[in-house]
């Protein structure tokens, strides 16, 4: 156990508290039962065809699964995914006249299944049932320790459901707490791109309520399923960071203590800036608070200049390596945006810079620190001295006319259309109901063409209809007085159609832009959690990185002494040159990015960035832009950041893994030396004392016994002399084959012959068996080792003879399988006992069975290691008509070689 | 094993009254008390020493019928003595090693020792390795009948004829180079360098497939049973011996 404290001198000290806390959490899950959700952005995605098709899985894996309640409409393949498993009967009741089915809990507990399926987490429940709701239900059953698959929805999330009413229009009535997504053993997220589900919505492949049919058309709209997708990949990704979270606080990685004050400061791109972040962290160090650092980017306007982008992320950075999580917020109203997110993240602080700008703009723009002290309610907001007011870049939204000249000819080109058509129906209508083509044709335009060539078409709708249909026709004179008020009504109009359409189609661009990167980052957090070796971490790195950012990449992996050693095999990865490792070097020992886009060696044609965890510079990753030298954003620049970090902290997390392993290997060793000692010292006392007691009566008084006696105790002299032999040959070979001092023979071998020799030699073990050798002739030569192959036959055929009674059949057959020699020795003992086919190889395990004489315990787990050594497999099952059969294959990768025919004489 | 009085054979085969002297170079006392014992009630004289050094010298004096040498002695290694004997002697040497040490076992029989016991052996097994290691110093078996026969195999040597079971069989050259080689060693057992030298010449001792096809074909040909031969042994690790009863 030495090992063990050097280990733990390693990392920092694992708070006992938090290591308790996670003790209880996981013994409170052992008892109760586990929870696992699949968790959707909206109706439609698969989840509860997701969720029948895990049940169906783990119903043919033994546990027992019952349906529990499986929304009656559902789709005929989800149905069809029923059949065949145990369904719970619903419960009928009567209410208001109405006949409902519901989930019938009482039954449910009185039936007490392995696993319950209960689809739609946040259904309520008829007036009288027992619970109000239905994730009261589920909580019970959980409690009475009944494993639950149940499905969600994320606007259900108690959580999110503010957000989810804004974005939709719809407010959500049936809403679950986090605590119980949060306490789920396990969510698995059924994904599904908006594209797809629309199209599904289409086929008639979603089911939607005819009474609230109309509320979900709106639902369904694309931006609102890029945001709520946006919502479920989000909550996905912090959930996976949690579980990671807990991982490192298991194994004392995290820094951080969570106490209930957490801070924010808003970051700019001023150079001042970098106080308040300064002052934001001693503030946070002196409350041990957690904090972040945000910044708040407006959707719209021209983008800021390459300098203050610079300073903005040099004081993003900062704020970072002083320990604050960062954020970059996006929005139109930024005391809104700021207040939203320090809500929705408990934040209990807020730290902004003092306004500089002149007192008359306030007038105008209305003073964002007055907003935000009105409308903090429960937080505090800390004004601190030299910082410009905005915190981000001060251009106001502007609007511009951007756009090709064939926008604007289209424009002109619908306003003529509509002119003609008007022209047309000029006799059946009165000229102000023509005017109503026109703004038809504005709406045209603004949907198709954007904001410049709609505001284009109210105008020309207006010259045109003036000209060509208002009196005194064929110019701009007006004689009817009347007619300019249409003239107003329908400019207004348009330029509003025009400007809320345009509004419209940038949100559902920020909201899909938003989206894309919460998936890009989910994605990796995602495929990060489940990796387990640097190597993989580092392609997923790369692939992620190159598919988010466009860019090339290249990484350098700090070595055991410090130095640098460049992956050249990962994927999208370009050929650095000397300078290029320079640069990465610099990077590595100073823990700061260089190269394009930043302060330092800024010449290169790559960005580098330290890839660091717990303080530590890890590896160094270079990105270089496929367009060459595109500069990247802040944002851009603060993800790729994240993605460094991120695929840093799983570094750390798998060379902590490693570490645990190894310790957990120290034990497992040390205990196998225990288990050792102890077997050795009974197993060889036991023969030694039969021997010993033997030879003394023999000795003493060896002239007064009979000769039947005497050859009994001389027999059972030689018997227990066998069986020592036998038991030291067992452990010399365990622990040849344990010190990895076995070297192989490699010999083509004869499987019949190996076979044939051990038949002879085992014929005493064998006398009471019928021993039947099937193999095939002209079976191919085997490379390995024949006196180890042997071993293993003869482990394995002794085994057999142990375990089996007298007078049944031993049979051993060689066949060929998928390219390898499969060798079986089949028994008709009592089986191995179920969920003991892997144990019984490991050291000194004997099968439970064991009736007769114990064997050593060691022969499987030498036949296994020596099986290994072979690259092959072992394995045992039972006989489906009684008995067990011990199979091993020996891998033919090699042609046999060629022997030469010859003429028979 | 079958005969009651191995001794009575090896007198037979040569050294008539006289009982044969076995020197035993062996530094285990208790493994030299058994041999002792159980060498003497079957008709051997015994002479033990413990070191190699004193083996050799003992081998020369002495002029044993046999030699039983330990592999691992203290002094010098078992080998070397091996070979010193064997730079003037051909007294038939059997050696003794301990289980794994396969290697060892098959450089001594390329060095020239008649056979081998793996510890712990019986005294039954040893005596029969014995016998033969005498019968063919004596040179009674080389010289022996021109017809071969063990269970229900016939070789006549003269004629060139295998039979089985009364039935003649049909070998290739070579199958039945290695059937006479075999018979030639008949109980004793032959190294794979051995037996690939002596049948397909000196380039071809490291091909011990020749060796594995070839004996599979033997076996099908003149064994009852080619899994559970009772005829061709094989020694696994080291080589094959021919059943001599």
């Amino acid at each position: 156990m030495l090992r063990a404290v050097t280990m733990s001198t390693r990392g920092e000290r694992p708070d006992p508290e938090a290591l308790l806390a996670e003790a209880n959490a996981e013994d409170a899950r052992s008892r109760r039962g586990r929870l696992k959700i699949f968790f959707g952005a909206a109706p439609g995605v698969g989840k509860t065809y997701a969720m029948l098709e895990a049940a169906r899985k783990e119903s043919c894996t033994s546990a027992d699964v019952l349906v529990g309640y499986i929304e009656p409409h559902a789709r005929p393949e989800t149905q069809a995914l029923v059949l065949g498993l145990d369904v719970l009967a619903r419960k009928r009741v009567e209410y208001k006249g109405k006949s409902l089915t519901e989930f019938d809990l009482e039954a449910a507990l009185a039936r007490r299944p392995g696993l319950i399926i209960v689809d739609e987490l946040a259904h309520t429940n008829a007036p009288g049932a027992t619970h109000e709701k239905r994730w009261q239900d589920v909580d019970q059953l959980l409690r009475e320790g009944i494993d639950v698959y149940t499905t969600l929805n994320v606007q259900h999330l108690e959580s999110v459901n503010d957000i989810v009413a804004r974005i939709t229009g719809v407010i959500v009535r049936e809403t679950v707490p986090d605590a119980i997504f949060d306490a789920a053993a396990e969510v698995e997220l059924v994904d599904l791109p908006p594209d797809e589900l629309l199209e599904r919505l289409r086929e008639g492949k979603v089911y939607v309520p005819d009474q609230a049919s109309l509320a979900l058309e709106h639902f369904f709209q694309k931006g609102n399923l890029l945001a709520l997708r946006e919502l479920a990949l989000r909550k996905m990704a912090d959930r996976v960071n949690r579980e990671v979270e807990s991982f490192r606080r298991r194994h004392a990685v995290s820094a951080t203590w969570p106490t209930s004050d957490r801070v924010l400061v808003c970051v700019s791109p001023s150079p001042l800036s970098s106080r308040l972040v300064r002052a934001a962290f001693r503030m946070a160090a002196s409350l041990r608070a957690s904090w972040i650092a945000a910044h708040v980017e407006r959707p719209s306007g021209p983008p800021p200049p390459d300098a203050d982008q610079r300073r903005l992320l040099e004081n993003l950075r900062l704020a970072e390596k002083l320990g604050a999580k960062t954020v970059t917020l996006s929005g139109t109203d930024l005391v809104e945006e700021v207040l939203q997110y320090a809500r929705r993240n408990n934040v209990t602080k807020i730290i902004v810079g003092k306004p500089l700008q002149p007192r008359w703009r306030e007038f105008f723009s209305g003073s964002f620190v007055y907003r935000l002290t009105r409308e903090c309610g429960d937080i505090d907001v800390y004004v601190i001295s030299g910082e410009a007011e905005e915190p981000q870049h001060p251009a106001p939204p502007r609007m511009r006319l951007p756009g090709r000249p064939s926008r604007y000819a289209w424009a002109a080109a619908i306003v003529l259309t509509c002119s003609l058509l008007g022209l047309l129906v000029e006799r059946h209508l009165e000229a102000v109901n023509i005017a109503m083509f026109y703004l038809l044709g504005v709406l045209v335009v603004s949907l198709r063409q954007g904001l410049g060539p709609s505001i284009l078409a109210s105008i020309l709708s207006v010259g045109v209809f003036d000209v060509v249909f208002v009196p005194p026709r064929g110019t701009f004179a007006v004689a009817d007085t009347q007619y300019l008020i249409t003239f107003g009504v329908m400019l207004v109009t348009g330029v509003t159609i025009s400007t809320l359409t345009a509004r419209v189609k940038s949100q559902t661009e920020q909201a899909r832009q938003r989206e894309q990167r919460a998936a890009a980052l989910y994605s990796l957090s995602r495929r990060l959690a489940s990796l387990q070796s640097t190597e993989e971490i580092l392609v997923a790195l790369a692939q992620e990185a190159s598919a988010a950012f466009d860019v090339d990449v290249a990484v350098w992996v700090r070595q055991e002494g410090g130095a640098l050693a460049l992956r050249g095999d990962l994927p999208s990865s370009f050929a650095p040159s000397d300078r290029d490792g320079g640069i990465a070097r610099w990077v590595a020992d100073h823990g700061e990015r260089a190269g394009l886009g930043t302060a330092t060696l800024m010449e290169a044609q790559s960005s580098f960035l330290p890839m660091s965890a717990s303080g530590k510079v890890l590896a160094v990753i270079g990105v270089r832009p496929r367009q060459a030298r595109r500069l990247f954003d802040p944002e851009e620049m603060h993800r790729l950041e994240t993605f460094a970090t991120q695929a840093a902290a799983a570094m750390e997390r798998t060379s902590l893994a490693a570490d645990a392993s190894r310790v957990k290997l120290e034990v497992d060793a040390e205990r196998m030396r225990n288990s050792l000692l102890s077997a050795v010292s009974h197993d060889l006392r036991t023969p030694l004392s039969a021997i010993a007691g033997a030879g003394s009566t023999l000795l003493e008084r060896g002239e007064k016994l009979d000769d039947a006696t005497r050859r009994e105790l001389l027999e059972t002299i030689f018997d227990q002399a066998e069986s020592m032999n036998h038991l030291i040959g067992n452990l010399l070979d365990a622990t040849r084959l344990e010190a990895g001092t076995v070297a192989i023979q490699w010999e083509w071998q004869s499987l019949e012959e190996l076979i044939g020799a051990l038949s002879n030699r085992l014929q005493k073990s064998l006398e009471k068996h019928v021993f039947r050798v099937d193999v095939p002739s002209e079976f191919p030569l085997v490379r390995g080792d024949g006196l180890l192959i042997q071993q293993v036959l003869q482990n394995l055929i002794e085994n057999a003879a142990r375990y089996s009674p007298a007078g049944t059949t031993i049979e051993v057959s060689v066949s060929l399988a998928d390219g390898e020699a499969l060798v079986q020795i089949a028994d008709r003992g009592p089986g191995i006992v179920a969920g003991e086919e892997e144990k019984i190889f490991e050291k000194f395990q004997r099968g439970s069975s064991t009736r007769g004489p114990a064997g050593t315990g060691l022969g499987l787990f030498i036949a296994r290691g020596i099986v290994e050594l072979h690259g092959g497999r072992i394995w045992a099952q039972n006989r489906p008509d009684g008995g067990a059969a011990f199979s091993f294959t020996l891998p033919m990768r090699e042609e046999p070689p060629h022997i030469a025919a010859e003429e028979t004489e | 094993m079958s005969s009651k009085d191995p001794a009575a054979d090896a007198r037979a085969d040569g050294s008539a009254a006289v009982k044969p002297l076995v020197l035993v170079i062996e530094d285990d006392p208790a493994i030299c008390r058994f041999l002792r014992v159980s060498l003497a009630s079957s008709g051997y004289q015994v002479f033990e020493c413990e070191k190699g050094a004193e083996g050799v010298i003992h081998a020369a004096t002495r002029q044993p019928d046999l030699v039983i040498l330990d592999l691992g002695l203290p002094d010098i290694d078992g080998l070397e003595v091996l070979r010193k004997i064997r730079e003037w002697s051909k007294t038939p040497v059997i050696v003794l090693s301990a289980r794994g040490k396969e290697a060892d076992k098959v450089a001594a029989l390329d060095s020239g020792a008649d056979d081998y016991l793996t510890k712990p052996f019986g005294v039954g097994e040893l005596i029969a390795r014995m016998r033969v290691a005498l019968r063919h110093a004596s040179g009674a078996a080389e010289k022996g009948e021109p017809i071969f026969e063990v269970r229900h195999l016939r070789v006549d040597l003269a004629r060139r004829v295998v039979e089985v079971r009364n039935a003649p069989v049909h070998l290739s050259p070579i199958e039945y180079r290695l059937l006479t080689l075999l018979i030639q060693n008949a109980g004793k057992v032959l190294t794979h360098r051995q037996i690939l030298k002596e049948v397909w010449g000196p380039g071809a001792s490291q091909e011990t497939h020749y060796l594995r096809v070839y004996m599979g074909h033997l076996r099908h040909k003149i064994e009852e049973d080619p899994a559970r031969p009772q005829i061709l042994l094989t020694e696994p690790g080291v080589g094959y011996r021919l059943a001599s009863d």
